[in-house]
C-alpha cells in the first residue's frame, strides 16, 4: 500500500521523487452515508451538489424566534425510535437512525460484522449536542411547585454525550471499543484518528465512525450571543459574509484495512490552538500543524492535493485563519471551497460532511462550488472555488475546527 | 496484549486532596473519611481564563497539574479528556434561561459549555498545540479515555495525558443522574519506560462484560468508585498506591470490559 503513493507520486511529479514515506496504514471506506439538509443518502446530496441547490432556508425550528437561515432535515419529526431502542428517541438518535438507513449501510455493516464479529467492530461517534434538546424541552415543563423535570425524560439515551454512540452500536449489533468523542466542530474528523489508532493496535478489524449534531436552541441562541448568525445564508470568503448558518446532518463510514471501497483514508493530524476558546489563532497555527501532521501521515508532498475542503464557516476569523495557513503550506494553486453554504455549519457532524463530500469528489471527479459566495474577499489569497471544478481528483485534504482551539485534518485519497 | 508505562498520577476529590496526601487511603492503611472537596484553583491559568473557567474545568485542570512533574514540559504532551457529563453547571444554567422567554444566553457561558471546555481551557494554560481529545463513555469514560490515551502513546510514541472527571449535575437533571461526590485523576502514559516509570499497564479489550469487576474494599472508597464515572479507576489508583501487581477488571463501553495488569516498576 505505501508504494503505491510514491508510484503515483512519480507519475504526477516525474521530476520530484518524493523522498517521504506514509506513516500510517491506509483505511478503506468501504460504505458512507450521509443525511443533510441536502436530503437523504448520497444520492440526493450529489444532487444537489450538482444542481448547486441549497438546503438552507429561514429558520424555522420549534419557537427559535431568530433572524437566520438554518440547514434543517425534513422528516425527523415523523420518525421516531421505536421498538427495543425507544427509550433512545430523541432528534440527535432520529437523525443517526434516518442515516444508518440509506445507501444500504446497515446491511453493509451487517455483512462486516459476520466477516469480522461483532466484538471486533469499533463504534466512534462525534457530537456537540447529543440529545440536549430533549433537556431544553424538559425545561420548559418543569413541576412549578417541586421544579423537577418530567418523570418521562432520560438522561442517559439523550441528553448524555455517549448517547449516540450508544445508539448507534447497539442498532448495529456491535460490540467493539465504543466512544463518543465531543471537541465541538472538530468532533466528527478526529472520529477518524481515533478509529485508525485502535485498528493499527489492534483493539479492532474495522470501525463505524461518524457524527451526529441536530439543531437545538444552545446552539441557536449560543451563537447568536457570539454575534457569529448570519442573518443570510452563509457565505464563505465572501466579502461581505456575516456569519454562519446553523444545520444538522448525520453521516456514517465503515473502515477497514482492506476493502471494496474506491476511497481510503491516508492521513490524519490533530492540534490544539492555545489561542482563544472560541476565535481561531489569527495566523491559523494550530490548523497549519494540523494539516501538516496529516499530509506527512499520508506520505504526500502539499502539491499533491487536488482539493481542499474547506472548514469554511463564514466568519472572517475562521475564513482568514483557514486561508493563511493553507496558503503557508499549500500556496494559492490549490482549489478550495467550503460547503456550509450547502448544509450550513453542522458543528459535531462538520467533520463527517466534510469527509463524505470528500468522498464524492474523489468517486465523482469534480469539486463543488462554495455556495453564496459572489464576491471574494481580497484578503483571501487561496484559491476559492465559484464555479464547480469537473476533473479527476485523486488527493483531498478535509479540515474541521472547532472551540477551544481543536482542530482535525484528514486526508482521503483513492483506495490501493 | 497492549502496554504503556504510567510516569504521573494525580487524585482528587472530597478528603483526597493530591497524590501524596491520600496514599495510606489509596493503599488502604487507613479508613477513608469523606472529607471536604479541595479548593480548585485553576492553577496556571491566566487570570482572565482563571475567571471565566467553571469550577468542572478547574477540576479537571487541577487534576491534569498535579500529575506532571516540575521537569516534565506539559506542551510535549497530547491529552485525552475523559467525562461523562462535561460542563454540569453551565448547561444547568443555559438550559434554565433557555426556559425564559428572553432566552439571553451569554458568549463565555456559551463557550464555556462544550464538552471540550477543559481541553481548550489546558491549552491555554499550558501552550501545548498537541492533539486533545475529549470523549464520553457515560459510566464508562474512564476506561474509554484510558484505552484511548493508552492507543494514542503507543501509537504515535508520545506522551499522553489522561485526565477523567466529573462533577455531580445540579437539580433537577441530579434525579435522573445522581452523582456522589466531583472527583478527578489524571495519568501521564509513555510508550517507553523511563526514570519516572511507576507502573507498567498492560491492557486487553473483552466484548463481554466483567465477571469480577474491581471494586474497592474500603466502603466510603466504593461508594466514591460506583458514584462517579472519573472514580472507576480508583482500583487502578489503589494498585498504584501500594505498589502492588494488580489484576484489575474495569467495565468498559457499557457493555464489555477491559482487563489491566499492572506491574509496579523498579
Amino acid at each position: 500500500m505505501p508504494i503505491r503513493h510514491n508510484v503515483c507520486l512519480l507519475n504526477r511529479f516525474p521530476d520530484r521523487r518524493s523522498p517521504i514515506r506514509p506513516l500510517m496504514q491506509p483505511l478503506t471506506l468501504s460504505h458512507y452515508t450521509l443525511v443533510s439538509a441536502l436530503g437523504l443518502g448520497l444520492g440526493a446530496t450529489l444532487t444537489a451538489l450538482r444542481e448547486r441547490r441549497s438546503g438552507l432556508r429561514p429558520c424555522d425550528f420549534l419557537d427559535a424566534g431568530l433572524d437566520t437561515y438554518i440547514g434543517r432535515v425534513d422528516g425527523l419529526e415523523e420518525a421516531p425510535i421505536i421498538g427495543e431502542l425507544s427509550c433512545f428517541d430523541c432528534r440527535n438518535n432520529r437523525l443517526a437512525q434516518m442515516a444508518l438507513r440509506q445507501d444500504g449501510f446497515e446491511e453493509a455493516v451487517a455483512a462486516a460484522r459476520e466477516r469480522y464479529g461483532a466484538h471486533r467492530i469499533g463504534v466512534i461517534i462525534g457530537t456537540s449536542t447529543s440529545g440536549i434538546l430533549e433537556t431544553e424541552l424538559a425545561y420548559q415543563r418543569r413541576d412549578p411547585e417541586t421544579g423537577a423535570l418530567p418523570p418521562t425524560f432520560n438522561y442517559q439515551h439523550t441528553h448524555n454525550t455517549f448517547s449516540v454512540t450508544d445508539f448507534t452500536r447497539r442498532h448495529l449489533g456491535l460490540t467493539g471499543p465504543a466512544l463518543a468523542i465531543s471537541t465541538a466542530c472538530s468532533s466528527s474528523a478526529k472520529v477518524f484518528a481515533s478509529a485508525q489508532r485502535l485498528i493499527a493496535s489492534n483493539f479492532c478489524d474495522a470501525a463505524v465512525v461518524g457524527g451526529v449534531d441536530s439543531l437545538c436552541l444552545t446552539t441557536l441562541y449560543g451563537f447568536s450571543a457570539l454575534e457569529l448568525v448570519s442573518d443570510r445564508p452563509c457565505r464563505p470568503a465572501d466579502v461581505r459574509r456575516n456569519g454562519i448558518s446553523i444545520g444538522e446532518a448525520g453521516g456514517f463510514a465503515l473502515l477497514e484495512r482492506t476493502g471494496s471501497g474506491e476511497v481510503a483514508l491516508l492521513g490524519y493530524g490533530e492540534s490544539t490552538d492555545a489561542y482563544h476558546m472560541s476565535s481561531p489563532h489569527p495566523e491559523g497555527q494550530g490548523a497549519a500543524l494540523a494539516m501538516r501532521q496529516a499530509l506527512q501521515r499520508a506520505g504526500l508532498t502539499p502539491d499533491c492535493i487536488d482539493y481542499i475542503n474547506l472548514h469554511g464557516t463564514a466568519t472572517k476569523a475562521n475564513d482568514i485563519a483557514e486561508d493563511r495557513a493553507i496558503v503557508g503550506i499549500l500556496g494559492k494553486g490549490t482549489p478550495s471551497s467550503s460547503i456550509k453554504g450547502w448544509t450550513g455549519h453542522t458543528l459535531g457532524a462538520a467533520g463527517i460532511v466534510n469527509a463524505i463530500v470528500s468522498c464524492l469528489c474523489i468517486r465523482e471527479g469534480f469539486a463543488p462550488p462554495s455556495l453564496n459566495t459572489e464576491t471574494l474577499d481580497p484578503e483571501i489569497g487561496g484559491w476559492i472555488l465559484l464555479d464547480e471544478l469537473k476533473r479527476p481528483i485523486d488527493y483531498v485534504l478535509s479540515n474541521a475546527f472547532g472551540f477551544g482551539g481543536n482542530n482535525a485534518s484528514l486526508v482521503f485519497g483513492r483506495a490501493g | 496484549m497492549m502496554h504503556v508505562f504510567i510516569n504521573g498520577v494525580s487524585v482528587i476529590g472530597p478528603g483526597l486532596d493530591g497524590w501524596e496526601c491520600s496514599l495510606p487511603v489509596l493503599s488502604g492503611r487507613e479508613a477513608y473519611v469523606e472529607g471536604e472537596m479541595p479548593r480548585l484553583t485553576g492553577g496556571r491559568l491566566p487570570t482572565a481564563e482563571r475567571r471565566r473557567a467553571t469550577a468542572v474545568t478547574r477540576l479537571a485542570l487541577e487534576a491534569a497539574e498535579r500529575a506532571i512533574s516540575a521537569d516534565v514540559d506539559p506542551r510535549h504532551m497530547a491529552t485525552v479528556f475523559a467525562s461523562s457529563g462535561g460542563e454540569v453547571e453551565i448547561v444547568h444554567r443555559i438550559f434554565c434561561e433557555l426556559a425564559t422567554a428572553e432566552r439571553q444566553i451569554s458568549p463565555t457561558q456559551f463557550h464555556n459549555s462544550v464538552h471540550n471546555a477543559a481541553s481548550g481551557y489546558w491549552s491555554i494554560a499550558t501552550g501545548s498545540q498537541r492533539a486533545s481529545t475529549s470523549l464520553s463513555c457515560f459510566d464508562d469514560s474512564f476506561s474509554a479515555g484510558l484505552l484511548e490515551a493508552a492507543v494514542q502513546a503507543v501509537t504515535d510514541g508520545a506522551s499522553v495525558l489522561l485526565v477523567a472527571y466529573d462533577f455531580p449535575p445540579l437539580p433537577p437533571i441530579a434525579q435522573f443522574r445522581p452523582l456522589h461526590a466531583p472527583f478527578g485523576t489524571a495519568l501521564l502514559l509513555n510508550a517507553e519506560r523511563s526514570a519516572h516509570s511507576l507502573m507498567e499497564l498492560r491492557l486487553a479489550f473483552d466484548a463481554h462484560p466483567p465477571r469480577d469487576l474491581s471494586r474497592m474494599d474500603d466502603p466510603g472508597l466504593e461508594a466514591l468508585r460506583a458514584g462517579n464515572p472519573a472514580a472507576r479507576g480508583l482500583p487502578l489508583l489503589a494498585a498504584l498506591a501500594a505498589r502492588e501487581p494488580a489484576d484489575i477488571l474495569l467495565s468498559c463501553a457499557l457493555t464489555g470490559s477491559l482487563r489491566l495488569r499492572a506491574q509496579p516498576c523498579g
